[in-house]
């Protein structure tokens, strides 16, 4: 693939896969908005035959999980019979997004330190799902987090709110991973981007209708093991190359830098602090905020805590989450550094003639290909396939995941609990949620093909901002916080994603180099969560506080069962459908 | 569960000990990575000077064994958190149950 290719327009898909480590942060200077640049490759049979080989595998997983998916229960949440261990390298197997990988690594290979600042936004959120939210969530709910704000309130205007930023973060998600995917797929494999995304929603929608939660989670296992695995390897070979010494690999890192983008080495030394990322402390803080909670407003993330069958699992889930996710961290922080010793300075890896024009060091292929090159420096070509298999692999299990959820809202929150009520039967359900697979495959798809040239890095931030400042008040309150009432969270949710999504609007990022407005944003800010997610809050509490009304009154009052079931799990779901 | 078994469960002793203790646990610990975190930031944003000078007389700096230091923190958080509910909450939270239902038991009887 390195050799097919002359003139690479390398930013392309760099917007994307920097899309999900800017998150709230749509304005940060390197998320440049051209994408759909990524030019096409020449077919790397490696990559395909070993992609072939895990979707085959993984399409006879789905067809063993189908026989074991009869129910609704079976469906959303496979049955609630994973165990705490697998549904934890599930959980980090969703978190661990071709983004993440070859997004931060890349981003420690072009400005170190900086990379290592996402990846600890991203670890710290965890800690924080486990003490507040992963138990009482558990034992709470039983299929999503639309069960849990809706549990003592009234169900029909909560459990839509919920229904609905569930959706927009799933919708905003999921165009990203598909853009994304198509233009990674162009560049690893050499398919038409076309192709690259209908593969994508067919192999998902697979899996999804036909394997429900059970064949996605072993999806995601196995992802997240091959990921784990062919890390574990680049870095191992990383840190034998440098005698297992961080300061030595610090050493050489900045001697070859300092050549390779032609400057002196105290000015290359400046890759050991931060630098221009968080240029300023309320983008700083903002983005902190957003992605520390944000996670724990993730549907698609929360889903995973009822597929185990109690509180306690849910605990240790989180635990051996939190595990893999840290070390993945570490490998990709180390594999950054030896993207810069192995590929910075190998002119087997530059577009020379892309460098020529722009005057920086350019990678063939983008910078986000940093990880690949260094799979083929240290691993050869037959690596470098195993590598981009899984970058393949990965996309297509976080996909599933996020379809599963969003079908969950369709089918579980607005057809069966809104729309009729709860008088439906299971298998009407069931059939509802297939069919909203489906739909949301369709959607995927042809949104997918349409944004190929947007730049969809705000819809990511959009997602997490979403996540981060209508989700997570609600929850957190509805759990915590007897007085909170209907109408509170209604309204405080309403602002929170009304909020995040018009900053967001107003930023630069989409303000001034997406729609092209006006030449400065109205709102000077990054990222919206250090503002909507404490107006948000204050909108709970406020309009909580003054709701004189008797179903308020009878809402606080149901507030005891709730917190003694949330600590205790008494009368938490069983094997039963409804 | 009806409301006078709720109220059972929340007036038995052993369950306001559980629910008192993992209050100060999770709210403790939550502070505790926030304010690493939250302090990080503040540093990156403030004080990058500081994250940028040596940390021993070599070549890394202060930033590099904070930052990787926060991610290896933030499982040993996860792992203490873990270890006390396991060892010490979820028992307590089994006795209470047993002293309620021993009660509602008795009550059916009579």
């Amino acid at each position: 693939m390195k050799k097919g290719c002359t003139e690479m327009k390398g930013t392309s898909i760099k917007a994307i896969i920097f899309a999900f480590a800017t998150l709230c942060s749509s304005g940060i200077a390197f998320a440049g908005p051209d994408l759909g640049a990524a030019e096409q490759q020449a077919t790397n049979w490696h990559a395909i035959i070993m992609f072939m080989i895990f979707v085959g595998f993984t399409l006879f997983i789905t067809k063993w999980a189908a026989k074991q998916t009869q129910s609704t229960q079976d469906f959303y949440t496979a049955g609630g019979g994973i165990s705490g261990f697998q549904n934890g390298l599930a959980i980090a197997g969703d978190y661990m997004s071709a983004a993440s990988f070859l997004g931060i690594s890349a981003l420690v290979f072009s400005s170190g330190f900086d990379g290592l600042l996402y990846s600890l936004g991203f670890m710290v959120g965890w800690p924080i799902v486990l003490f507040l939210v992963a138990e009482r969530l558990r034992n709470l709910g039983k299929y999503n987090l639309s069960d849990v704000v809706s549990f003592r309130l009234e169900e029909k205007p909560v459990r839509t709110l919920a229904a609905v930023s569930s959706l927009v973060v799933v919708a905003f998600y999921l165009i990203a991973q598909m853009v994304g995917a198509g233009q990674l797929i162009k560049l690893l494999f050499g398919l038409n981007y076309n192709i690259a995304v209908v593969i994508v929603g067919l192999l998902m929608m697979a899996y999804v209708m036909f394997g429900g939660m059970l064949a996605t989670t072993w999806v995601q296992i196995i992802k997240a093991v091959m990921l784990l695995s062919g890390a574990t390897f680049m870095a191992f070979m990383v840190m034998k190359a440098v005698g297992f010494s961080f300061s030595n690999m610090f050493n050489q890192a900045i001697g070859v830098y300092s050549q390779a983008h032609n400057m002196s080495l105290d000015e290359a030394a400046k890759i050991m602090g931060p630098g221009k990322l968080a240029a300023n402390p309320i983008d700083a803080l903002s983005l902190g905020l957003a992605l520390m909670f944000g996670t724990a407003g993730l549907p698609h993330i929360l889903m995973r805590f009822f597929t185990v069958k109690d509180a306690k699992e849910a605990r240790k889930s989180v635990v051996v989450a939190t595990g893999f996710i840290g070390y993945f961290y570490l490998l990709t922080f180390i594999i950054g550094f030896g993207a810069i010793l192995f590929v910075a300075n190998n002119p087997q890896f530059l577009d020379v003639a892309k460098a020529a024009m722009t005057g920086k060091l350019e990678l063939i292929g983008g910078n986000n290909m940093a990880a690949v090159h260094l799979s083929d420096a240290v691993g050869g070509d037959l690596f470098m396939g195993f590598i981009s298999a899984v970058a393949f692999a990965t996309i297509l299990a976080v996909v599933a995941g996020l379809t599963l959820s969003g079908a969950s809202a369709i089918s579980h929150d607005l057809y069966a609990n809104v729309f009729k009520k709860g008088k439906t039967t299971p298998q009407s359900e069931l059939r509802m949620s297939k069919i909203a697979t489906l739909g949301l495959a369709i959607f995927a798809m042809v949104l997918g093909i349409l944004f190929e040239k947007q730049n969809v890095a705000f819809m990511v931030g959009l997602a997490f901002s979403v996540a981060c400042c209508a989700n997570f008040p609600v929850l957190v309150l509805s759990m915590f916080w007897k007085g909170l009432t209907t109408r509170g969270a209604v309204i405080g949710g309403v602002v929170g994603l009304v909020g995040a999504v018009s900053l967001i609007i107003l930023s630069k990022a989409v303000w001034v180099d997406t729609l092209g407005i006006s030449e400065t944003a109205p709102n000077p800010f990054n990222g919206p969560a250090l503002f909507a997610m404490p107006l948000s809050f204050l909108c709970c509490w406020f309009f909580s506080v003054t709701d004189k009304t008797a179903r308020a009154e009878k809402e606080r009052k149901a507030f005891d069962a709730q917190f003694v079931r949330s600590q205790t799990g008494i009368g938490i779901s069983g094997a039963s459908d409804h | 569960m009806d409301d006078s078994q709720v109220d059972r469960i929340l007036h038995n002793p052993k369950f306001q000990e559980m629910v008192s203790k993992k209050r100060t646990l999770s709210w403790t610990l939550t502070a505790i990575m926030l304010f690493i975190y939250v302090g990080f930031m503040l540093l990156v944003g403030y004080n990058k000077e500081f994250l940028a000078s040596s940390f021993s007389g070599g070549i890394t700096t202060w930033g590099m064994p904070l930052g990787l230091g926060i991610i290896v923190l933030s499982f040993l958080l996860c792992g203490v958190y873990s270890y006390i509910a396991n060892t010490k909450l979820d028992q307590l939270n089994e006795e209470a149950l047993k002293e309620v239902e021993a009660i509602t038991h008795e009550k059916g009887m009579h």
